[in-house]
């Protein structure tokens, strides 16, 4: 499989308290990749390194091999916990704005066949996730598995590279989320994405992975704790999910 | 039961509503009855007899001088000052606050400077406005923006600059610029607000526009009533007030119900 992120050494501070240091890895194609570690030890850090919402203090975050700039774009898709949708949108509305914003640079409207052509992929997407039947529905109208099934909906209309998860199914109840664990995973191999998710659940983080890295510090100073940040202290192929997709062996470089 | 626990059925909130209404009502009939009682000739507190006659000679008979219905004159007039001054300020209370709400260097440029006209009392202004622009429309118009716009400002720029981050990262990682998160993400949810910003602005836009009728106008709710003043002429004073206060009133539910029915979202309920 082909290196689709790659990590080179990379340092997160904040002033004089490092987040992350000296971090290095490789995330394959077609990788489903769940992050755990405790609170603080930079997990929301790291989504935000390859979400371009904040840039590395020292060393490189390369896409496709080309470094990336520290602001979010369309390729990498994101759904976090909450806020994900937006409450002035309709279902359908949340949806096509990904396609409107790409195709009318001034009005981020479209109209006639444009916009027809728009609905129809935004219907066909929101059918996939399970609100083909909720498309007039305003977020406000719907449950928190609605909500978070339109905020992946409305991330993969625009086919990102990378789809990141900020702790996804953290505020659903048991039921929803063992739906949500089912539709993701489908998803993610209908659409051969590559999937980021940073999630405080171990069990889920084992049973959606085909990795699993735990950040944490490796090192502890009592007097000065902010002055060691978070390593991949694990990084764990979970081999038989790996051959499900590709009998290549996947290879990983930690420092 | 808690009083905190009581739910009032509607009629009986429209009833409980008006009792304090009604009550002074009467009380203020009484106490003027009794004043007539004692001397037939008093003009602080009129009957409503003579306050229904002076009403109508100035909505139903023209003016001797200047052959205009002069209530309804002053109201078309008081009116348009108070439309153009609410509707520049509405306007300028998108674009500015927009701008300055969603784009951190326009904030960082402007923000002080909108602070700093917002803090300057209006009417200290006044002269100013008069001085520059001269004592016709402009100057009360110019008054109320003055008045109202920086305070409207400084609403909408906190309540886009309050959005969610989460909602502006995922406009960009959909594809939107800076022009797109403005008027996708921003301007569609600071609409209801501006509504309500309107609203709020409503009783200080009035309180501009009658002190500027009341020191240089020829027409107006206000002027009508300063010039009034000065025979205690208290039978047009106080049905002029209480058209003043229906007149918000309407506004105000005009407002209200604009909002509810343009932006059910925002409202909370099932749509």
């Amino acid at each position: 499989m082909s290196t689709l992120l790659s990590f080179r050494d990379v340092w997160v501070e904040y002033g004089d308290r490092i987040v992350i240091e000296k971090l290095s890895l490789d995330i394959e194609a077609h990788s489903f990749v769940s992050i755990i570690g405790p609170s603080g030890a930079g997990k929301s850090s790291f989504l935000r390194l390859i979400l371009g919402q904040e840039g590395p203090t020292h060393g490189s975050i390369l896409l496709d091999g080309i470094p990336l700039a520290p602001e979010c774009g369309p390729d990498r898709g994101i759904v976090f916990q909450r806020y994900s949708v937006f409450p002035h949108l309709s279902a359908l509305g949340n949806t096509i704005l990904g396609m409107e914003c790409a195709r009318a640079p001034l009005s981020a409207r479209l109209f006639g066949a444009a916009r027809r052509a728009a609905k129809e992929e935004a219907v066909e997407m929101l059918t996939a996730v399970g609100l083909g039947d909720s498309l007039h529905l305003y977020p406000a109208q719907m449950s928190g598995g609605m909500q978070q099934r339109l905020a992946i909906a409305q991330a993969l209309v625009k086919r990102p590279r990378i789809l990141l998860l900020d702790e996804p199914f953290g505020a659903l109840d048991p039921g929803i989320r063992a739906d949500m664990h089912v539709l993701i995973r489908k998803l993610w191999s209908d659409y051969a994405l590559t999937i980021v998710m940073v999630t405080h659940d171990i069990r889920e983080a084992f049973s959606l992975g085909t990795r699993v890295i735990a950040l944490d510090k490796r090192r502890h100073d009592p007097h000065a704790p902010h002055r060691f940040g978070a390593v991949a202290v694990y990084d764990l192929p979970l081999k038989e999910r790996v051959e499900q997709i590709s009998d290549e062996r996947v290879s990983i470089t930690i420092d | 039961m808690r009083w905190v626990n009581r739910q009032l059925r509607r009629s009986d909130r429209l009833l409980l509503g008006a009792l304090p209404i009604l009550l002074l009502a009467v009380a203020y009939l009484l106490v003027a009855a009794s004043r007539h009682a004692a001397n037939p000739a008093d003009k602080i507190l009129p009957l409503p007899s003579s306050m229904v006659q002076s009403m109508s000679v100035l909505m139903f008979q023209p003016d001797q001088l200047t052959g205009q219905l002069v209530f309804w004159a002053d109201t078309l007039a008081s009116l348009q000052r108070l439309g153009i001054g609410l509707g520049i300020s509405t306007l300028m209370a998108i674009c500015v606050g927009l701008a300055l709400g969603a784009l951190p260097p326009v904030r960082a440029t402007f923000g002080p400077l909108v602070t700093g006209i917002a803090v300057i009392p209006p009417i200290a202004l006044l002269p100013i406005l008069f001085i520059a622009l001269g004592l016709g429309e402009t100057a009360k118009v110019a008054l109320i923006v003055v008045g109202i716009a920086p305070v409207m400002i400084r609403d909408i720029a906190a309540h886009v600059a309050a959005l969610p981050r989460e909602q502006i990262i995922k406009a960009q990682t959909l594809g939107a610029s800076s022009w797109q998160v403005m008027i996708r993400v921003a301007l569609p949810q600071a609409m209801p607000r501006l509504l309500q910003a309107m609203r709020l602005s409503l009783g200080p836009a009035w309180v501009f526009l009658i002190s500027a009728e009341a020191i240089a106008s020829d027409v107006g709710l206000g002027y009508r009533i300063f010039l009034v003043r000065r025979y205690l002429s208290m039978d047009v004073i106080i049905p002029y007030v209480a058209w003043i206060a229906l007149l918000a009133i309407a506004m105000d539910v005009t407002l209200t119900f604009l909002s509810r029915r343009l932006f059910p979202w925002a409202h909370g309920d099932n749509h």
